[in-house]
């Protein structure tokens, strides 16, 4: 089979130095006999917590680092050997305000960008303007960039990104710090791009933006794979399972480590929201345990109590947990 | 013609980066009049004529050598900063191709210094604009401009492999006045110190500046100058290719 990124035992290990007059090197293992395939047309996912390793796969793959070990290829093309015909096929948009020349307006930018890409002289005022009116900067192309917000800006990465018509786009946490409307616009665009036969691979914290826009997804920890399968696959490997959801506030250390001894539970984790606190308790499928858990809770405020399915996020945090 | 394009593009696009900043317009404008100033204050209380047109020719070519060292290491520093630096690897287009419009750039600033420089003479100190040959002083100020820039651009180059490269530039402003004879005459420095000015480009600029301003023919040390400009470029473009991929391998295109 054809595939549109191939990556097989990929390593990356990098070193450091500490210390003035005594140096000592240190050595991290950022990424290990990490192995993958996508396959062309697809939208892949690679999820992990921070410093799991998915930037580094991904620079690796677009020729920004080379491999300490393994091997892996782009549309064919090995990324250490053909390194400068991968870049003429892939598009590479990230996260951040970063990236991007300030004082220069996101008309320039682009032009800039449609050069290093070699985009021929006489389709880059087209090719712009149809990607600023994609990305919905028309009308504000003329601004220098230091005046945008930070959805306008990743709006304007992604229009850099995909200036040359790239064949195979790196999305590397593209909405971050966008605004829950930029967001779904951004999903929405990623959509029509996969629709439109480009392959796409993606790195994201935010599960239901995985579970929505993914064909397929790699969770990755530790540099290592732990699990890779479709959304509804990884779901699958908390099917055993039932959450309950409940809003309190002020739960301590000493409730939580009491719920998570009631017979029947599996995990408690916690999130703030706002003031409150949203407990997540997975607890073995056909096992009772809400009155128990709300009972240690006796003395605190309760909100609202919830029984729902395993999410892909549930998935995703039990996968991490046991890395 | 797409590497001019290329080439053009990148330099307009970076001179207009460099405008936008008033402050830094500000300082540039006056930086070479200071050192204008300090010259000429010093060479009139005892030279002739002839000495002087020498000094404003050194000091303009000084101003030009200052506007790239310093600006031409960090460049590529502001560039990993800003992010930009990855992108620039990460393009198809050759990389040394986008490096060096970003010290040409640089060095067309200088060349206002140059500018600045002879008339800051003729009208506060009263040095004459005369010069023997006017074509070959064009020339080799012409010279002077792209060697300055071939240096600047293998200095840029340093720093996609070493994040700590900009101090190069710092460091070698000043050395560079005198090694390469912008100041004092090559004559005056220790005759082990003349081999290492005849490898420098600019060393040759300066000759031919002045053999065009005070007559004699700038024409050898124009090719001279151009010759070793090209050598610098070739060393340069040998080199970015070397240490971006050691910078792949070392990981330092981001700041970490």
């Amino acid at each position: 089979m054809d595939y549109a990124i191939e990556a097989d035992g990929l390593v990356r290990r990098y070193r450091s130095r500490t210390g003035v007059r005594r140096t000592a090197a240190k050595e991290v293992l950022a990424v290990d006999d990490v192995s993958f395939r996508v396959e062309r047309g697809e939208l892949f996912g690679l999820l992990g917590p921070n410093g799991a390793g998915k930037t580094t796969t991904i620079k690796m793959l677009i020729t920004l680092l080379l491999p300490t070990a393994g091997r892996a290829s782009v549309l064919g093309l090995d990324v250490v050997r053909d390194a400068r015909e991968v870049r003429r096929r892939i598009g590479y948009v990230f996260g951040g305000d970063r990236g991007l020349y300030e004082r220069l307006s996101a008309l320039d930018n682009l032009r800039y960008f449609a050069e290093l890409y070699g985009v021929p002289a006489r389709e880059q005022r087209g090719r712009i303007g149809e990607l600023l009116e994609l990305v919905g900067l028309t009308g504000r192309e003329r601004e220098r960039v230091e005046s945008y917000s930070r959805g306008m800006r990743q709006r304007l990465h992604i229009a850099r990104g995909l200036l040359h018509r790239p064949e195979v786009l790196f999305l590397d946490e593209p909405s971050i710090g966008i605004d829950p409307v930029g967001a779904r616009e951004l999903r929405t665009t990623v959509a029509g791009l996969v629709e439109a036969g480009t392959t796409v691979l993606l790195t994201t914290h935010y599960m239901f933006e995985a579970d929505e826009l993914c064909n397929r997804i790699a969770v990755i920890a530790g540099g290592r794979i732990v699990a890779h399968g479709t959304p509804e696959e990884l779901k699958g490997n908390v099917v055993d399972a039932s959450v309950v959801e409940i809003e309190t506030f002020g739960a301590d250390v000493a409730v939580l480590d009491r719920a998570r001894a009631i017979p029947g539970v599996i995990s408690v984790d916690t999130q703030d929201s706002g003031q409150a606190q949203l407990l997540v308790v997975r607890a073995q499928l056909g096992v009772e345990v809400t009155r128990s858990v709300l009972d240690c809770l006796a003395g605190l405020r309760v909100g609202r109590v919830a029984i729902r399915e395993p999410t892909l996020e549930d998935a995703y945090v039990e996968l991490v947990r046991h890395a | 013609m797409t590497s001019l394009r290329l080439i053009l593009v990148a330099w307009w696009l970076q001179m207009k980066m460099r405008s936008r900043s008033a402050f830094e317009g500000v300082l540039g404008v006056l930086w070479p009049l200071f050192f204008a100033t300090t010259i000429f204050l010093m060479y009139r209380q005892s030279a002739s004529g002839a000495a002087l047109i020498g000094a404003s020719v050194g000091a303009s070519a000084m101003g030009v050598w200052s506007a790239t060292s310093t600006t031409a290491s960090s460049a590529l520093q502001s560039e990993r900063r800003q992010g930009t630096l990855e992108l620039l690897v990460a393009a198809p287009a050759s990389f040394p191709m986008l490096v060096f419009p970003i010290a040409l750039s640089m060095t067309t600033v200088g060349l206002y210094s140059l500018v600045a420089t002879l008339l800051w003479g003729r009208v506060a100190f009263g040095i004459p604009i005369t010069f023997h040959d006017p074509f070959g002083f064009v020339c080799a100020v012409a010279a002077v401009v792209i060697s300055i820039a071939l240096m600047g651009f293998l200095e840029s180059v340093l720093m996609v492999r070493y994040r700590a490269a900009w101090a190069i530039g710092t460091a070698l402003e000043l050395p560079v006045w005198l090694l390469c004879g912008f100041l004092v005459p090559l004559t005056l420095l220790p005759a082990w110190v003349r081999p290492i000015s005849w490898a420098l480009p600019p060393t040759w600029g300066a000759y031919a500046l002045r053999a065009a301003a005070l007559g004699g023919s700038p024409w050898l040390d124009v090719l001279v100058c151009m010759l070793l400009g090209a050598v610098f470029a070739a060393l340069a473009t040998a080199l970015s290719h070397r240490l971006v991929d050691s910078a792949r391998t070392h990981a330092t295109l981001a700041l970490q």
